[in-house]
């Protein structure tokens, strides 16, 4: 019985194989890198980011067709250029950074759909918008393993100045560190990683299996580490639950598994053992002296 | 007196043309302690940042003996709810010796926890940063300048918002940097405390007031000056000159 809910849509479906060893893929990597995104207070320019892929993955589409490699290429250049450009902008204008990264990205959605609009059908723009994880094939699988792989060696290689730089700057400066290399080699990854994940999940909902698991993460752990190890496994689950909901009660999966990972979020907001509601609410007694 | 160790020669630092440091030539004595007093806006951080190389100087030059130098941020510019310990963060103090990448040895990891006893903290290694109070924080600061093992230490407003039990423990980590013949720069507000603990002062609103012995520095009379160049802030200045009237730099400021 178990078997049959649990574990035999995967062994009687490739397709659902592909989709689940996707999703492990990118939660694993996608951890990582929504716990750097909340500690450099970047969670909502991340979101930015991840709308700004859509007129680099539309011009693949108008070039290729609805392939990956083509896709996601032009996802990640456009990724990219909006990233630069919006520091760019602030760096040289009075403009805060939040509010250029806005413009930037408003522009380039409204340039994605547009280009998208003029070939493709309405499928298409769904397809693009909302993303397709019951259609990943070998090829985007690959893309995607190469993607994990490639951050988590990055991000391992790269974590102490990256700490560093999102804790206390102005100290990696005096010891005579640029700590704008490590900030634009970590945005230079999480580009990479929307674009893996934007083929399953959508541009719009791309950051959802990174960001979720580690702010619930974050009611749980004190260290940057320990998050990353608590979001994993968060993002795991929520990518294989929520895989099985929408196999079996016929649901879209992409937003199947982003709410799966909303729901790791709201019981850590209650359950949390540091700032959680729990802890505010029942106000325990405090501890001796 | 020995060489400084560190000579000022006509640095001006500007933020957007407006000169936040201006003209300032002064020396630091080796091993002592210096104080540097001003208003809000007088420039004393942005001084001790040109010292550092934070801020470009675009005029002057500066001249520093120091092999090593440490130094200590306001707690505004430092993410304190950042999820990190005790320990790692006086631990980081030992960078120039493992930079970005190589592991910290033994050594280092008893000095940091040596260096959080010497500031009052034991027994605090593992707590998260965010649960300290304002004093308590500052402490973990001081505890990782000591282990930087400087020979000049540059400390912006270390005793904001301390209460007077923690600012007398710090001085005492203060004093005993001079008697190990460290120098030390500290941003300060309190003209008391300057006045019985720091025998060199530099006054400046944006530009020196004075500098030397603190009592002839401290005059009732430099400090008025100082107030009343601080207020006179005027947003439409034109390009600097001197008073020969030639153009003093190339890039007017």
């Amino acid at each position: 019985m178990l078997y049959d809910i649990v574990i035999e849509p995967f062994v009687e479906f490739g397709f659902m194989r592909r989709a689940l060893v996707a999703c492990v893929a990118m939660a694993m990597s996608g951890a990582a890198i929504g716990v750097f995104l909340i500690l450099r207070r970047m969670s909502l320019m991340g979101d930015a980011l991840a709308h700004a892929l859509l007129p680099g993955a539309a011009l693949g589409f108008l070039l290729g067709g609805l392939s990956m490699p083509a896709m996601g290429l032009g996802g990640f250049i456009a990724g990219i250029l909006t990233a630069l450009a919006a520091g760019a902008i602030a760096r040289f204008s009075e403009l805060r950074e939040d509010a250029s990264f806005a413009a930037a990205y408003l522009t380039a959605l409204a340039l994605g759909v547009l280009i998208v609009s003029l070939r493709g059908s309405s499928v298409d723009l769904m397809h693009i918008l909302f993303g397709a994880i019951l259609a990943v094939d070998d090829l985007s699988l690959f893309l995607v393993a190469t993607t994990t792989t490639v951050t988590l060696t990055g991000l391992a290689a790269i974590y102490r100045p990256l700490v560093v730089e999102c804790f206390n700057p102005g100290f990696l400066a005096a010891m005579g560190v640029r700590g704008s290399v490590y900030h634009y080699l970590f945005l230079a990854l999480a580009v990479l990683n929307l674009v893996a994940a934007f083929q399953a999940l959508g541009t719009l909902m791309a950051l959802g299996l990174m960001l979720l698991p580690a702010v619930a993460a974050s009611f749980w752990s004190r260290e940057v580490w320990s998050m990353v190890a608590i979001a994993a496994p968060m993002g795991l689950v929520s990518g294989f639950a929520g895989l099985l909901l929408s196999f079996h009660a016929d649901l879209p999966s992409g937003p199947t598994i982003v709410l799966m990972a909303s729901l790791f979020f709201l019981a850590s907001l209650l359950c949390g053992t540091r700032h959680s509601l729990r802890l505010r609410l029942a106000r325990p007694r405090h501890l001796q002296g | 007196m020995s060489a400084p160790a560190l000579r000022l020669t006509d640095v001006t630092v500007s933020y957007d043309r407006h000169p936040a440091v201006h003209h300032v030539s002064a020396e630091i004595p080796a091993a002592e302690l210096t104080a540097v007093v001003g208003p809000n806006g007088a420039g004393k951080s942005t001084l001790l940042k040109a010292m550092l190389g934070l801020v470009p100087h675009r005029e002057g030059r500066i001249e520093c003996r120091a092999r090593r130098v440490a130094y200590l941020p306001q707690q505004a510019e430092i993410d304190r709810s950042f999820p990190i310990s005790v320990f790692d963060t006086v631990l980081l103090g030992r960078w120039s010796r493992f930079g970005g990448f190589a592991p910290a040895v033994k050594g280092d990891m008893h000095d940091a926890a040596h260096a959080i006893e010497a500031v009052g903290l034991a027994g605090f290694e593992q707590r998260p940063i965010d649960t300290l109070s304002v004093g308590q924080f500052q402490r973990v600061l001081f505890a990782r300048v000591l282990i930087q093992d400087a020979d000049l230490v540059l400390l912006d407003e270390p005793f904001a918002a301390v209460d007077s039990g923690t600012v007398a423990d710090l001085m005492d980590v203060v004093k005993r940097w001079r008697t190990e013949n460290r120098t030390v720069v500290a941003v300060l507000h309190d003209l008391d405390q300057v006045r019985r603990e720091f025998p060199h002062a530099l006054l400046m609103a944006r530009q020196l007031i004075d500098s030397g012995h603190t009592e002839r520095v401290l005059s009732a009379r430099n400090l008025l000056r100082a107030r009343a160049m601080a207020e006179a802030w005027d947003e439409r200045a034109g390009a600097c000159e001197t008073e020969t009237g030639e153009p003093a730099h190339r890039h007017a400021h």
